[in-house]
Parts: C-alpha cells; structure tokens; sequence
C-alpha cells in the first residue's frame, strides 16, 4: 500500500547506485558506498566492483587508515586468525572485505587469505577498529580527521560541550556503579566507554525529536535534558522507569531487548502521518541486533519509510556473548537488506558519531526514511553491577580498547589546540564533583514507594478487580495498626 | 437512533466506521484489512473510504503489528489492530505483555496506550491448525490488558465503540463462528462520541435469559449455546438463567453473585480449556462470594488440556448442547 522507499528517494537513481545489477551481497560488503554516504543506499545493487574500488583508494588514504596502520603491529595475532579462517568468497582485488573482517571475532566472515595477505599490515588493526568502512573525525590520538561524505565543523565551545557531556556522563556512571556497591542500587547498567556513542547521537537529536533507549541510554538521557537521578529510582527499585517520556521527549527505560525498535517505529509512522518534520532514534545494541523485533522494526520502517534512525551501539557484547554470535556480516549492512542506508562509525569518536546522526537524521527528516548507524564501540565495563567479564574476554582486548578512549582523544585536541585552559578543566571537576554529589544525596533520599503503590496506574480508566484487591490489601494492612499501637503501647510501658 | 439488523462481522465493521468518523486518530492495521477487507470482510470497504494512510495493511509480523501499534499509541494515535486469527497472537505475545500491558505503569500513568486488539477466536468453523483456538485467559492474566468478547451484533458495535474509547489497551476477543449471525444493532445517529447512549458498561456482565434453578455463565461464542441449553432445559421444566459475562477482564462478579444467590447453582461454559482456564477463576470468586447459597460445587464445561482438535474432531471437543445439559444434571444432582 505504501510507496516503496525506491520509489519515493530521487537518490535511489544517482549515479552511485546506477549502471549496476551486480550482486548486493559483493555490493554490501565490497562498496565504500554503503559505508560512506547515506547518500549512496547500502543496498543499492552493486556500484560496479571497479567503481568502488576506485572510490575506495582516496579513502585508502585517509588518516582513518593511518592510524589503523599504526597500530597493525598491536594485533598481528588476530589478524593471522581472521586471514586464515577467511572464505574464498569475495572477489579478488576489492580491498575493502579484508579490512572489513572483524578480525578475530567473526569467524564467519573472514576475508580470502589471499585479500588478508594484501592488505597484510592494516587488517588487524582495521579489525580492531571496526574495519576501513569506520566513519572517524577525530582519532584515538586526538587528531582531526577528514572524512569524504560527513564532516563537523564545531566550535570551541561546542567541542568543550561535548567534553564536558562525556566527561560528566562518565562521572555519573562511576556515582551510580558505586552506589550499587555500596547497595543503593540493586543493579547498573554501566555506559562506560559509550560516552561518545551516546553523546554525539544525543546531542545530534533536535528538542522534537524522539528518542527510545535501551536501558544503558544514560548520555543520551543526559543530553534530552532528563534530570539523571530520575534514572536511579529502577535500578534502585523504586519505580519500573519513573519519567514522564514526553517531558523530554525520552522514552522510558526498555529492558526486554529490542522491543523499543518497533515502538520507534509505529512513533515515527505517526510522526510521517502527522506531516512533521521530526525524527526519531531508536537505540539498541549488537545483541538486539538477533532480535526479531528489531527485524520487523526495520522491516515496517523500510515499507512505510518512517523517519527513524536505527542507533546500534555495537560495543562487542552481548553480555558475554561477541558480535559474532549475532551475526556474520557487520551489523550496518544489515540495512542493505531492507532498503536503507546503513553505516559504521567510530563509536568512540564523539564528533563522527555527531556527523554521521545528524546527516542520518535529515536523512529521515527529509522523507527518505530509514536509516541504520552501527556505532563500533566497546563496553568497557561490564554488563551489569552483576557480570564478571573476566569469565569471558581477556584484559588485553580490553586495553586495546582503553587506548580509544572517548574522552582522551577529545581532551588531548582541546589541549593540543589551546581549545580550552586549565581553569576550564578545573571547573569542570568541580562541577563532576558537585553532580556526584547531588547524586548521591538524590539517592539516600529517595523514598520507598508506599505500598498501596502497587495498585496505581495499572490501568488508566480502572480495573474491578485491582479495586477490589486494593480494598482488601488496604483492609488487610489496617488490621496490623491496632496490634501495632498496642504492640507500641506495650513497649512504652517498658515491655 | 437507527435500529438496523445485521451481521456480527458487519456491526464490528460498522463500529470502526463510526470509531474512524469520529476520531481522525482511530487507525485500522492489520493483514490484509485494506484492499482485501480481511479475510472475514471485517473491515470491508474501510480502506476505500478512508484511505490507505488510515487503514493500513500491515507486513506479515503480529510483533510488529502490536509494537507499531505501541508507538502510535504513543504519538497520539489510537490504533485498532487485527490479528488474523487466535493462533496467530503469540509473535505478538511478547509486545502485548512485556510492553502495551505494562507501559502506563512503568511510566506512572504519564503515557496512555488506548490500542485495541481484535482477534477472531474460537473454534467451530473447520479450520485448519491454529485457526480456531481460545486463548483468552492468557491474556486476561495480565494484569494491564482488558479483554472482552462480544455475543451479538449490538454487542459487538458497542463494545468496540467502548473499547476504541477506552484509554487502556482492549484485547477485543470476537466469535468467529458468530461472525454470520444476525441481530438488531441500534446505530447512533451522529456518532458515538457526539453523546450516544451506551447501552452498557463495557465491562458489566448481561442477563441473557433469566431462570431459577441454575445459572449458566458465558462469554463470546458459548453465549448462543448457552441459550439454546436454556431453551432445551425448559422444555424438561428446568428453569436456566444465563448470563452473558462480556467482559473476561474484569469480570463482573456482581451480576454472576446476583444470579448465584438466586439460583444457587453455577455452571461456566467457555470453549477455551478447563484447566487453568476463567472458568476456574469464576468458580473461586464465586464459591468464596455465594458460599452458603451453593447447593452444589460450580461446574466448568470447557476444551479439553488437549491441542485443539483436527477440524473433524472439534465437534467433540467444543461444548455443545449435551456436554452443557449433562453438566447442568450432574449439578442439579447434588
């Protein structure tokens, strides 16, 4: 009944994507295209092999490669692994499967050894790093880089914003892990490590926009304005989400895995039917990324072309399970199948993460639908207060990730480029200190429910039976006062 | 006021009509509910008359289906979503109870999620596998959902008319093998939110056919039976009074206690299994509430804790006429 996206994206004809009728599976994963450019659909059949690759060598030469470069000699292990596993599958001569292997992770997919051999010194390194296809503005060493099809050009300010975003993010983080150890919290979801993911995503969404978290979502909540001890009260066991999700235009806390993406979905169906101009984002992770809710979200997104972008924050985990028990090509490219764009950016680099979601975002304000950003990341933490990553994966992977860090890399080119001086530095401990604090107090104060709680807002226009069972628990209840009075009673006779 | 005889399946079609006239926000999604009306011409002709944008044939995916519906509902939307059949609700299974349920609680009452489920349910049309199943208390356990059924064409138009106005999310359970049947249905004149009276409460419970001697409770499709039980009972002198529940969540346990003091006896006809089924829930209530008025245990006439039956072989399973009346000795016995 509804047109389909081909139909309706004039880019669907651009010169990218036509003269083609290749395969899209050499398509998805040879094509710098369905990295590079929302412009350029990741299913669109095949921009011929030579084209692509012809396209490629530029990037080729991009710092984003550079620094991969530098750092090949770091896991030269993996590589060998993934080189060795890879299929004969792909065309020979695309450089771009070999650097898109995930290295040691995905078994499935590796690149011929043949292509691994070529391109010897950067696949480890690309693997490590989420492949050449990675978006990346500013690398692990603080350096601004180019990219061909997403740029930002922030201010100062705008980049100590953004640092200072992240950096009180991870300071909140950090209250909340405490807390639950000091037993405030009964659990936490840490974002340690996601702070540029989110941050950059957060900051890119518009007052009107709308966005549905995973329940690890506390940057992009910090960003929408929502007051984070609010985020506490269900972890603490208070309350099961606890913010009205139109005040700022945040949904509430989903912990069944997925089931937010259809819900982003049917939103920005109804965003489309209401002629705004809005969009919406839906975050989930690589784990989400088997869901069948996610499936269907992005099918019914594709074939009624909702304005809603994708967020996927792989960050390699899916408590212990790797991304390479979800899937067996990179998640991006998952959106080839649907129609839509889809592309991979350094989840740890806060200013592509920022360029590639808002271009995502007109994308799916001007009419063209859907669109799916993998943001390569890591969890550097655990799942949750209650995992013990130790079980499952080796310190050193997380020390290759600890190099990447969000929040270095943006302090070291402040520094670099005299963007910002001590005092701003100094301030803003003060200011992380003085949030901690304020944390802290928001939790030791935050009452239990009463107990007749239970009964509330189950339903909006009431339920008989929640009557009745509330008269009688209340009844039930009133029964202790007179034994508790004369209990008291009692006691002040010295009982 | 218009009174017009119909089709069940007509006044529900019907009662979206008036739903969509009213509320630009009402929206019709499901499989094949536009061009095709639905494979029981449900929502015939809606799609021609208020277009593609608000009468939306789905992709095939009863997850997403319900998890869209979710999020229209949250933008402002008020969606009336079909399942094509019973044993097709449970992709949609886990949106239902892990999300519609339980989102306005989580969300303090801040969000509202006014959605309504329909699903053609029940047996006795020789379907196929998972064409004909009753799994209504599954969902009437969840707390956060309401479920009703209707048994007549003026029931079904009201009802949904109430459930589409409702702000809570309604699992709209419709008899399927009733769905031809025919009844006067008094038709509002200018719409139902313009002031029309409701009949009914949607969620208060009918006398079908007042009697004496036994009360036989049911909803949906087992209501017709049920009458014509009565029908048979009295030629034999037994007086039957059946009550129409209506709604399955919340029960009316008011107007079955009414009756159960009358008539001291109770017998709960549903064609959903037995075992764990309403039926047992209105026998607990019941028997707490009308203790000292039973003259014997209530009974429960229902589906086997069997996998619904091969076409050929429902006739054994669904209570019918005799497996009602044997009930209704065995507690006229006592």
């Amino acid at each position: 009944m509804t047109e389909s996206t081909a139909a309706r994206d004039p880019r669907r004809s651009s010169k990218r994507t036509s003269g083609s009728d290749g395969g899209s599976a050499s398509a998805a994963s040879a094509s710098a295209s369905a990295t590079a450019a929302p412009t350029a659909p990741a299913h669109a059949p095949a921009a011929p092999a030579k084209k692509a690759a012809a396209k490629k060598t530029p990037a080729g030469k991009a710092p984003a490669k550079k620094a991969a470069a530098k750092k090949a000699a770091k896991s030269a292990a993996a590589k060998k692994t993934a080189a060795k596993k890879a299929p004969a599958k792909k065309a020979p001569g695309k450089k771009a499967p070999a650097k898109k292997a995930p290295g040691k992770k995905a078994p499935a997919k590796k690149a011929p050894a043949r292509k691994a051999a070529q391109s010897a010194p950067a696949a480890p390194t690309a693997a490590l790093a989420g492949g050449s296809e990675l978006v990346q503005l500013l690398t692990p060493e603080g350096e601004r880089v180019a990219h061909p099809d997403y740029a930002v050009d922030p201010s100062p300010e705008e980049l100590r914003g953004l640092y200072r975003d992240m950096v009180l993010t991870r300071r909140f983080d950090a209250e909340a892990v405490t807390l639950q150890r000091q037993g405030e919290l009964g659990l936490w979801p840490s974002l340690l490590g996601q702070e540029a993911a989110q941050v950059g995503s957060g900051r890119a969404t518009r007052a009107d926009d709308y966005v549905f978290p995973t329940y690890r979502e506390h940057g992009v909540a910090w960003c929408r304005g929502v007051d984070p001890t609010l985020l506490l009260g269900m972890f603490r066991g208070v309350n099961n989400g606890g913010w009205d999700p139109n005040s700022n235009n945040f949904h509430l806390y989903t912990i069944v895995i997925g089931s937010q993406t259809l819900h982003a979905t049917g939103y920005a169906m109804g965003v489309a039917k209401d002629g705004a101009d809005s969009a919406v984002v839906a975050y989930f992770g690589d784990g989400a990324s088997s869901q069948g809710d996610v499936a269907e979200a992005f099918t019914f997104a594709s074939v009624y072309n909702a304005p809603v972008v994708f967020f996927c924050q792989n960050n390699q985990w899916a408590i212990s399970e790797p991304t390479e028990r979800q899937s067996r090509v990179p998640l991006y490219h998952r959106a080839a199948g649907y129609g839509f764009p889809g592309v991979r950016v350094d989840g740890n680099d806060v200013l592509a993460v920022l360029a590639v979601t808002r271009k995502a975002l007109e994308h799916a304000r001007s009419g063209q639908g859907p669109m799916l950003v993998e943001a390569y990341t890591y969890r550097m933490g655990a799942h949750t207060t209650s995992d013990d990553p130790t079980r499952y994966r080796s310190d050193d992977e997380r020390a290759a990730w600890e190099a990447k860090d969000p929040i270095l890399r943006l302090r070291t080119l402040l520094e670099r480029e005299g963007l910002a001086d001590a005092a701003f530095f100094a301030a803003l401990d003060e200011e992380s200190d003085a949030l901690a604090k304020r944390v802290r107090e928001a939790i030791r104060t935050m009452e239990n429910p009463e107990p007749m709680a239970i009964f509330e807002n189950i339903y909006a226009d009431g339920h008989a039976v929640v009557d009745e069972e509330r008269a009688r628990y209340a009844a039930y209840q009133a029964s202790f006062a007179d034994h508790d009075a004369d209990h008291a009673g009692a006691a002040g006779k010295g009982h | 006021m218009a009174i017009e005889k119909m089709a069940l399946a007509k006044a529900i079609n019907a009662s979206l009509r008036t739903a969509m006239e009213d509320d630009a926000k009402v929206l019709v999604i499901g499989e094949d509910v536009g061009k095709l009306g639905g494979v029981f011409r449900v929502t015939d002709g809606l799609q021609k008359d208020f277009g593609e944008e608000r009468v939306i044939d789905s992709p095939l995916a009863e997850s997403g289906i319900v998890g869209t519906a979710i999020g229209l509902a949250l933008r402002g939307y008020r969606p009336v979503v079909e399942i094509q059949f019973d044993g097709f609700v449970f992709p949609a299974y886990d949106q239902i109870v892990t999300q519609l349920a339980k989102m306005h609680a989580r969300a303090l009452g801040t969000v509202k999620l006014p959605v309504v489920i329909r699903i053609p349910y029940g047996g006795g049309i020789g379907a196929v596998e998972h064409h004909s199943e009753s799994p209504e208390a599954l969902f009437a356990h969840v707390a956060g959902l309401k479920c009703v059924s209707p048994s007549t064409p003026a029931d079904a138009y009201w009802m949904l008319q109430q459930a589409i106005h409702s702000d809570d999310p309604v699992i709209f359970f419709e008899p399927k093998r009733r769905y031809w049947d025919k009844g006067e249905v008094s038709l509002p004149d200018s719409g139902f939110a313009a002031g029309s009276a409701i009949p009914m409460p949607l969620h208060e419970a009918r006398v079908a056919r007042e009697g004496t001697d036994l009360t036989l409770a049911a909803y949906g499709p087992m209501v017709k039976t049920c009458l014509e039980v009565a029908a048979a009972a009295a030629e034999e002198g037994t007086s039957l009074e059946v009550v129409d529940l209506r709604s399955m969540s919340p029960i009316d346990f008011d107007t079955v206690q009414r009756s159960v003091e009358k008539t001291g006896r109770l017998v709960v006809v549903h064609e959903a299994p037995v075992f764990y089924g309403s039926g047992g829930e209105i026998a607990a209530r019941i028997t707490e509430r009308c203790f000292y008025h039973l003259e014997a245990p209530v009974l429960r006439v229902g589906g086997f804790h069997a996998p619904y039956p091969p076409a050929r072989l429902e006739e054994e399973y669904l209570p019918n006429l005799d497996r009602v009346l044997d009930a209704v000795d065995r507690a006229l016995a006592y």
